[in-house]
């Protein structure tokens, strides 16, 4: 080995990651799939201008209509468009997952931070909090949550039955509960950060705690954010999927790819394509996903296989 | 061992009472105040009756008067009146804890035998062939949503071959057993599918660390059979954390069993749940949540006794 490659391998650990995941094969074609997926539904708008249609447009007469040229899957049981449908479905289902998986990280990364960095009492209270919301049941949890009348949190009855308003509502509690997992990766990785020698001397002289928690603890813990990201995602997506479904996530017209589902207990005896489509794309992207977390966990962290 | 008890068990009456606090206050956010409900279906009804029927009900008293009243109530064995079904909550609650607990424990049973069996297989030979199958389908039974999966089942079992039935509970008076238990056959499945994945990939895992250890080699050197080696020496120890995991995650499998429930029309405890959400029966959706959260926590502290009991090296202080 020349002294040429030693310094590359060793100026990026980013690089080397990268090339461990490269070598996995369910992990890459999972992320080709998720970049498809993303594709696909960015493609909503364009593809409904080019085939001169509207997501929206109910039209009873041509309820169920069959694949045809202008609509390639056919129509929904109240005549819209389900290729589009599952499209624009697509965006909220992703911006959903991400959304919320973003919160749930900073809430995560904040307790784990604490947690870790301080020790002894804040520890002991935080982790408790973190291993009673795992044990709960989150979904009937959940459920309650979304039923909350945000009239009476003094938001206008208008903003309350808009389409953002349940997709603000179902992103916080999805991160409300999603945190966890976040948090106990990122404490465990801060206990070992935090007795390097950069620490003391970042604290030797004169920095802060907030700044050496920033500056010093949180880029060195990145890795396993990551890693513990990619792993919940997956887990979000199916939250939303299964409250839309219920009735208490994404409400119509705005389709999700849950609550295209909502008729689907019908749909399953008049018209059994339209109850697989949207489920096939949920699960598609949760193996996508899956594979990405598993791929990413190897590639950062080989010794823990 | 006592110590260790009661101080679990406290802590389980502590995440119960956070538990109930919070969500009692959150009811006051929810839609449908029965004395709004009675406004509005009354328009002879004056804002000073309003506030005489709240003063009745003690309603225009602070939240935390209220709760306190509610919990010791609670303390005393009186949970409140389910709004929708007119009757106490208890009442409606039983019968549901009886359905979700056939459901689970079906689930469990079937699920563990599955998993252990999978997973140890798979772990003879990590990376075989057998093990990339496995290992597939796990990860195929993790990233199902559990309702699609129910929608597949109906689609598949009784809508095209009518082999069971879709939904329901059966018949009152059953005239067989097969009668009663062809109904929980797709949602027992469904269930069993959607955990199964996890555990054998949890069970997989241990099981392969567990035959890197010394004393595996120590049997094999001995000169005991494969098969012996591996159900007899491994197994057992390979068992003790998949008991851990199962036990940790039964809030996801009560979860789980909410959607089941809800799919398949059986009333369990999630079914309650929903229903009484969407009823706007909120009392009875905040006693049935926190039953189903103290089966949650029993379920975790009986996996860790189980734990330091099938594990002696374990000590539970």
């Amino acid at each position: 080995m020349t002294t040429a490659t030693l310094t590359r391998a060793s100026s990026s650990p980013w690089r080397l990651r990268w090339r461990r995941f490269y070598r996995n094969k369910a992990a890459l074609s999972g992320l080709i799939v998720l970049g498809l997926l993303i594709v696909f539904s960015l493609l909503a708008a364009p593809l409904e201008s080019f085939l001169e249609i509207d997501a929206n447009n109910a039209d009873l007469l041509s309820r169920f209509d069959p694949p045809s040229a202008q609509h390639w899957l056919g129509n929904d049981e109240l005549g819209r468009d389900v290729l589009v449908r599952l499209m624009y479905g697509g965006q909220v289902s992703l911006a959903v997952g991400f959304a919320a998986t973003l919160l749930g990280a900073m809430f995560g990364v904040t307790v784990g931070l604490l947690a870790g960095y301080f020790g002894g009492r804040t520890d002991a209270v935080l982790m408790r909090l973190t291993d009673g919301v795992i044990a709960l049941p989150l979904l009937p949890l959940l459920i309650i949550l979304a039923a909350i009348d945000l009239t009476k949190l003094g938001f206008s009855t208008d903003f309350a039955r808009s389409g953002a308003a349940s997709f603000y509502r179902i992103v916080l509690i999805i991160a409300l509960v999603d945190w966890t997992r976040i948090a106990r990766i990122v404490r465990a990785s801060t206990l070992s950060v935090r007795e390097r020698e950069f620490i003391l001397a970042a604290r030797v002289s004169g920095a802060g705690t907030t700044r050496i928690l920033v500056r010093n603890v949180l880029p060195n813990v990145i890795a396993p954010i990551i890693v513990a990201c990619s792993q919940v995602l997956g887990s979000v997506i199916l939250f939303e999927a299964v409250l839309s479904f219920l009735g208490f996530g994404i409400v119509p017209p705005t389709p999700s790819w849950g609550n295209m589902l909502n008729n689907a207990q019908e749909l399953v005896t008049t018209a059994p394509a339209l109850a697989i489509y949207p489920g096939l794309l949920i699960f598609i992207t949760v193996v996508a996903v899956n594979f990405v977390g598993d791929g990413l966990q190897d590639a950062f962290d080989p010794r823990a296989n | 061992m006592t110590l260790y008890l009661l101080r679990r068990l406290f802590g389980m009456a502590l995440v119960l009472l956070a538990m109930s606090f919070v969500v009692y206050g959150l009811i006051g956010l929810m839609p449908g105040d029965p004395i709004d409900l009675m406004v509005m279906s009354n328009p002879g009804m004056t804002a000073a009756d309003a506030d005489r029927l709240r003063a009745l009900h003690g309603l225009d008293q602070p939240l935390i008067i209220r709760y306190w009243r509610w919990l010791t109530a609670a303390l005393s064995g009186d949970f409140g009146f389910s709004r929708v079904y007119a009757r106490p909550t208890l009442e409606i609650i039983g019968p549901a804890l009886w359905q979700t607990t056939k459901l689970v424990s079906l689930t469990l049973v079937i699920g563990s035998l599955l998993s252990v069996l999978l997973g140890v297989a798979a772990a003879i030979r990590p990376r075989g062939k057998f093990d990339t199958i496995v290992s597939f389908f796990s990860f195929a039974g993790i990233s199902l949503p559990t309702f699609w999966l129910a929608l597949i089942l109906i689609l598949v079992f009784a809508v095209r071959l009518g082999w069971l039935p879709a939904s329901g509970m059966g018949p009152s008076d059953p005239s067989s057993l097969w009668d009663s238990l062809r109904y929980l056959v797709l949602p027992v499945s469904t269930l069993v599918i959607a955990n199964v994945g996890g555990l054998t990939r949890f069970a997989r895992s241990s099981m392969i660390e567990t035959l890197r250890m010394d004393f595996i080699r120590t049997a094999r050197a001995k000169g005991a059979r494969s098969a012996r080696v591996v159900w007899r020496h491994a197994l057992p120890n390979a068992l003790t954390s998949v008991v851990t995991i199962i036990g940790l995650n039964f809030g996801t499998l009560l979860s789980g069993a909410l959607v089941t429930e809800t799919m398949f029309a059986q009333r369990g405890l999630g079914k309650t749940i929903y229903d009484a959400v969407l009823g706007n029966d909120f009392n009875l959706a905040l006693v049935a949540l926190l039953f189903a959260t103290f089966a949650t926590l029993l379920g975790n502290l009986l996996a860790d006794l189980a734990y330091a009991w099938l594990d002696p090296r374990v000590s539970v202080t």
